[in-house]
């Protein structure tokens, strides 16, 4: 337990250079958020002025990192310009379909990639190993733009099995009612069977996308780790003690070699974070990404700072669950203290 | 030196596929400097009466929206592109491999705080703080020099300061001590040194990454700005065009950044297995 | 033919590798009888391990066994497939491997471990299974068995993680155990302990067994019969009592005289090579000391990590509880200890490596030890205390080339002495050392250890300190080696009159070369005194137990009646 509330405590820290760094990137930013704010970029010198003193801009820095930080504490991140709904509530609204699409491509990378990886390092030198290899060396090569761009070429121009890529659904079929908000499961829990497979058909290119990119650094680390894991001594013993061969490779090596394997996941989910922001504009996917990059095309920079407070803090949060994973898979980080 | 030559070719002997990674790098970095005097027509000059045509004899790659020849755009655009990429990464590498030499050699406060300073910047997904960073220094080359400098600092920290405490206690250190060498020079003469090889696989790799980064912030509309050649940007342009077939436009751009990138990747694979024979994957 | 348990013949085994095929084994013949141990000896590349791994068909991808037949059991088991052979392994024959910890599954409870292989090979219902686990462990005297099964092999101490890598083996009654340098980098007292268990678990089963090891005399007072093994070949074959009576066979008689315990002398080890300076006179010792510590103390934090970036530091770890002591000029002083017990901290604070807590160095009367470390690296005197590092290879820059490596020390210490005088100094140091000018461009990677022990202590000799520390120099080195490094660092004691300080493990060792020791324990001198006096009259009680723990070889007049 003591474990679990450090590493708990540990994030703090984080969060917070999270949210210092989030502050000063916006400082940063050209143009003057009182301008913005005042709706107007015509709006004379008063208007501005006034706004200025309402939103605190003529307060000293770090009297503004404090209101910043006690209304993000609040859940406020301010307003945006372009939907003039709160951006916490925008964020809330669009989050859904950028994690079902990020989730499913997760697990359709996991899904390929450690067997593939696992089955590479069983019969180094094999043909499974040499695709294992040009699998991940041109899986890290695709630019995940042109990948998503390719696919829709192939499959929605030329072979016509794909639908057209404009987000999640049709524009004119009728969303299912919202339970979870990942369209996959809502059309479900209506019963809509044909609602799902439309999800499902809109998902897939998107999908395959971001997995192919998250695919290779998940097969390789797999690989290497198993190969290495397999060749430490402790396999050894457990040949020379003639277990069988599943068991030295399930419950000995696997095992053992998760540890980087999960340490990879992490970055791995990061890294589709950021890619998000691109596969979502390819596929003009309705979700986070697409709404940052529209803001910040607009120079409206309070979604952009929301969103990328959110990026980090579900980064954090996810680390946080590996962690604890890795602690499940390791003994010697001592969370399952016992005799 | 007779010794590194031979194990260089047994190295390029027995793995085909870092010799075609070389003659890839050979092709790149001939077309980024000759390039823009080797290329048929003007990259930038538009003629709209020859726009959007498939390729054929006249137009390698075909002809964009506004009649620009796509082969003499994508074989100038490389110049642009690997010199942002070869800038950045050796800006983190020079800044990240002193930094995390000196925090793995002192430890201490130092290697305390940079080291939550580096977790800070890896709790954001890289490519968003590459956008922040671009979008608050403003467009321009030189933010995306930075900021893709900035998101590859943590790699050459945590590997330069990983690599130092290995060795930061190996006997030779300790003689070096004794034999009278201080801190500085300890780190300069015999850590970083020793620690370079390492260092160098891992630019080559970060290298494809940057590629990658510089032309996915123009896909966005960050950083290089049209009407400029940029392997990112061309594909932006040619996106409208394939849901109507003419993939042309986006296609061959894109196929220069995955080459680019797939030699940067090839390249480190083969530089891993010149450095560390045992580490083969 | 016969009635041996196992019977190698001819057995030839081959690698390939980057510089093409190298015969590791070259016609190995030996026998093991039911209930014997055989002792196979040999130093680093003698193929001893390689010929214990192909018996159990594990050796790696890159070998190939290219002849010979290994009978067990009626059957050549080098012809076995791999089902066959994985129904006698961990059965009918087993192996004991080197370092216990990583030889053991890290995230399995080490009782689960041992459960998988009987488990495999008698199946039965999990509670007979547990049953037999917590008997294999009181077997090996491992007290609260039921706790220990469900340990971690981190949570274990080395010597502990051996016992239960013993009953692993064990644990289904093989006839055949190999052991394979079972107690290296165990310390003395464990070694003792832990091959006083394994001999008597093997005689009490009447198993015959294997021990592999580089110790010709652990070898000697554990089994029966030696075969003695090098470059790939057995050259002898022999009853323990023959073996040390009689050797016949050169390197045999070579590698007895190597061995530290086999002679009273320095001079007696390897006489024929590395002649050594008769011992000058001893001048009286009236000057002040080259170097005199008083009341060093040194404590570790044992950091855990704490909530935030600051760390609790509540409990520390003492690892050098205040010692004092005093060397003479052209003394050669041993410290001797286990792992632990902080001798190499206080050779460092010595060396002024590491700064001490508490406590006063003197050089030549001189306080320096208010000096921070980082900075006494550039003061001149620094190259008064000179320091030889234990691993020859981990101890040169891999990117200095032999003068470099000699040179860089000369150029720091001395550096208004120009570049004649430089390269002067290098090759005088290295003559010295006897290493061939002609090595001097060569690169680490290049050499043989034993010269680049050389190396390291040439780098120390060259700026001409007045105190050598030398922080277990040998133990890194085949035995033939250390005898001719050994008596190397005598003759340089006796010819330049540099004094040393000699921290070892090894009893043996340090009597031969040192006029005093000190017995480290816990932090604490234990007990000091002239060589012979420590040696033969020990005061103190952990000295006894650590003298009685040493392995030696019989003398030739005992040998005769074994």
């Amino acid at each position: 337990m003591a474990f679990l509330l450090r590493r708990l405590l540990g994030v703090v820290p984080t969060l917070f250079g999270v949210v210092v760094a989030a502050f000063v990137l916006t400082r940063l930013l050209p143009g003057d958020p009182a301008v913005f704010f005042a709706n107007s970029v015509t709006a004379d010198a008063a208007t501005i002025e006034a706004v200025r003193q309402k939103l605190g801009l003529d307060l000293p820095l770090w009297q503004q990192f404090l209101i910043y930080t006690g209304q993000l504490l609040r859940g406020d991140l301010g307003n945006s310009i372009g939907s003039g709904q709160p951006v916490a509530v925008d964020l809330l609204r669009l989050l859904p379909a950028s994690a079902e699409l990020t989730l499913v491509a997760f697990a359709l990378a996991v899904l390929v990639a450690v067997p593939l990886g696992i089955a590479a390092a069983l019969r180094p030198g094999s043909i499974i190993d040499h695709a294992c290899r040009l699998l991940s060396t041109a899986g890290v090569s695709l630019p995940t733009f042109v990948t998503g761009l390719l696919l829709i070429y192939i499959f929605y121009y030329q072979l016509g099995t794909a639908p057209e890529p404009i987000g999640r659904i049709d524009p004119f079929a009728i969303p299912p009612p919202a339970v979870t908000g990942f369209l996959l499961i809502d059309t479900l829990l209506a019963g809509d069977s044909e609602g799902f497979v439309a999800a499902a058909r809109q998902i897939v290119l998107p999908a395959v996308t971001m997995a192919l990119f998250a695919l290779a650094p998940l097969a390789r680390m797999t690989r290497a780790s198993m190969l290495g894991v397999l060749g430490s001594e402790f396999i050894r013993t457990a040949r020379a003690n003639g277990l069988r061969r599943r068991k030295i490779i399930f419950s000995y090596a696997l095992r053992n070699a998760l540890l980087p394997i999960v340490t990879t996941l992490g970055m791995v989910f990061s890294n589709m974070l950021g890619a998000n922001v691109l596969v979502e504009r390819v596929f003009a996917w309705p979700g986070v990404g697409s709404y940052a990059l529209d803001s910040l095309i607009a120079l409206d920079y309070a979604p952009v700072q929301g969103f990328m407070l959110l990026m980090a803090t579900i980064f954090v949060l996810v680390n946080l669950v590996i962690d604890l994973a890795y602690a499940v898979i390791d003994p010697r980080t001592g969370l399952f203290q016992h005799a | 030196m007779r010794e590194k030559l031979s194990l260089l070719r047994y190295v390029l002997a027995g793995n085909p596929v870092t010799l075609l990674a070389l003659v890839m790098l050979a092709v790149l970095l001939g077309c980024a400097v000759l390039g823009p005097s080797l290329v048929p027509y003007d990259p930038i000059a538009t003629n709209t009466s020859v726009a959007l045509q498939a390729p054929s004899a006249a137009h390698w790659f075909g002809t964009d929206q506004l009649g620009r020849d796509v082969f003499s755009r994508v074989v100038v655009a490389a110049r642009l592109d690997l010199s942002i990429a070869f800038a950045a990464v050796l800006l983190s590498m020079a800044i990240g491999s002193v930094l995390g030499a000196a925090m793995g050699y002192f430890r201490g406060w130092l290697d305390t705080a940079a080291s939550r300073a580096t977790d800070v910047l890896m709790a954001f997904p890289l490519f968003v703080l590459a956008m922040a960073m671009v979008a608050a220094l403003g467009n321009s080359v030189s933010s995306v020099v930075y900021a893709t400098a900035v998101i590859n600092l943590p790699f050459y920290i945590r590997l330069a300061r990983a690599e130092t405490s290995i060795r930061r206690d190996m006997g030779y250190i300790e003689a070096a001590r004794v034999g009278g060498s201080g801190h500085a020079r300890i780190l300069r003469v015999f850590l970083l040194p020793n620690i370079l090889p390492s260092l160098v696989v891992q630019a080559s790799v970060n290298l494809g990454w940057a590629v990658l980064n510089t032309a996915g912030l123009s896909f966005i509309g960050l950083g290089v700005r049209a009407p400029t050649p940029e392997w990112g940007i061309m594909v932006a342009e040619g996106a409208q065009f394939i849901v109507s077939g003419r993939w042309w436009i986006a296609a061959f751009p894109g196929a220069a950044l995955m080459l680019a990138v797939f030699c940067f990747n090839l390249l480190g694979d083969g530089l891993r297995d010149i450095v560390d024979p045992r580490s083969r994957t | 033919m016969s009635d041996a348990l196992l019977s190698v013949r001819d057995l030839s085994v081959e690698f390939r590798t980057r510089s093409g095929i190298v015969p590791a084994l070259r016609g190995v013949s030996f026998e093991v009888a039911p209930g014997e141990m055989l002792g196979i000896v040999g130093e680093s590349g003698s193929g001893k391990s390689v010929t214990a791994y192909s018996v159990l068909g594990l050796l790696e991808a890159s070998a190939r066994v290219t002849g010979g037949q290994a009978i067990f059991g009626g059957r050549d088991v080098l012809r076995l497939g791999q089902a066959a052979l994985n129904e006698l392994r961990g059965a009918e024959m087993s192996i004991v491997f080197q370092n216990p910890r990583t030889a053991l599954n890290p995230i399995r409870p080490v009782g689960a471990q041992i459960a998988d292989v009987i488990a495999r090979h008698d199946p039965a219902p999990p509670a007979v299974i547990r049953e037999r686990v917590l008997e294999a462990l009181r077997q090996m005297r491992i007290a609260e068995p039921e706790r220990r099964a469900s340990a971690y092999p981190f949570e274990l101490s080395g010597g502990m993680c051996q016992r239960i890598g013993i009953a692993m083996a064990l644990a289904c009654a093989p006839r055949l155990l190999i052991a394979d340098e079972p107690t290296t980098g165990l310390d003395v007292t464990t070694q003792a302990a832990v091959m006083d268990l394994f001999r008597d678990a093997v005689r009490a089963r009447g198993v015959g067994s294997i021990l592999i090891t580089h110790d010709l005399a652990l070898a000697s007072q554990y089994c029966d019969r030696i075969v003695v093994m090098q470059t790939g070949k057995v050259v002898e074959d022999a009853p323990v009592s023959e073996i040390f009576a009689r050797p016949r066979h050169p390197y045999t008689q070579r590698l007895l005289r190597s061995t530290p315990s086999s002679v009273d002398r320095i001079e007696d080890l390897v006489p024929e090579e590395e002649p050594v300076a008769p011992a000058p006179p001893r001048a009286p010792t009236s000057g002040p000391p080259v170097l005199e510590v008083r009341g060093l103390r040194k404590s570790y934090a044992l950091s855990r990590p704490g909530l935030f970036w600051w760390r609790r530091n509540t409990e520390r770890l003492q690892a050098v509880g205040g010692v004092g002591l005093a060397i003479q000029p052209g003394e050669a002083v041993g410290l001797v200890g286990e792992s632990g017990c902080g001798k190499s901290t206080l050779s460092r604070m010595i060396c002024r490596l590491i700064q001490p807590d508490e406590g006063e160095v003197l050089l030549d009367g001189e306080p320096i030890h208010r000096i921070a470390p980082g900075r006494f690296a550039r003061m001149p005197q620094r190259r008064q205390i000179q320091m030889v590092f234990q691993d020859p290879t981990e101890s040169l820059n891999p990117r200095f080339s032999v003068f470099d490596a000699i040179a860089d020390p000369v150029k720091q210490l001395m550096p208004r002495e120009g570049t004649a005088l430089l390269r002067q100094r290098v090759e005088r140091a290295a003559a010295q050392v006897g290493l061939p000018l002609a090595l001097l461009p060569r690169y680490p990677h290049q050499l043989s250890g034993g010269q680049k022990a050389r190396v390291g202590i040439a780098r120390a000799m060259a700026v001409e300190p007045r105190l050598l520390v030398l922080d277990e120099p040998t133990s890194a080195l085949d035995v033939s080696v250390q005898a001719v490094v050994l008596k190397l660092l005598t003759r340089l004691r006796r010819q330049e009159g540099v004094a040393q300080l000699f921290v070892s493990h090894d009893l043996n060792v340090v009597r031969l070369l040192c006029d005093r020791i000190l017995v480290m324990h816990k932090g604490q001198v234990v007990e000091s005194g002239p060589a012979e006096q420590v040696f033969n009259n020990p005061a103190h009680d952990y000295t006894r137990s650590l003298l009685a723990a040493i392995p030696r070889l019989p003398m030739p007049q005992e040998a005769g009646t074994l």
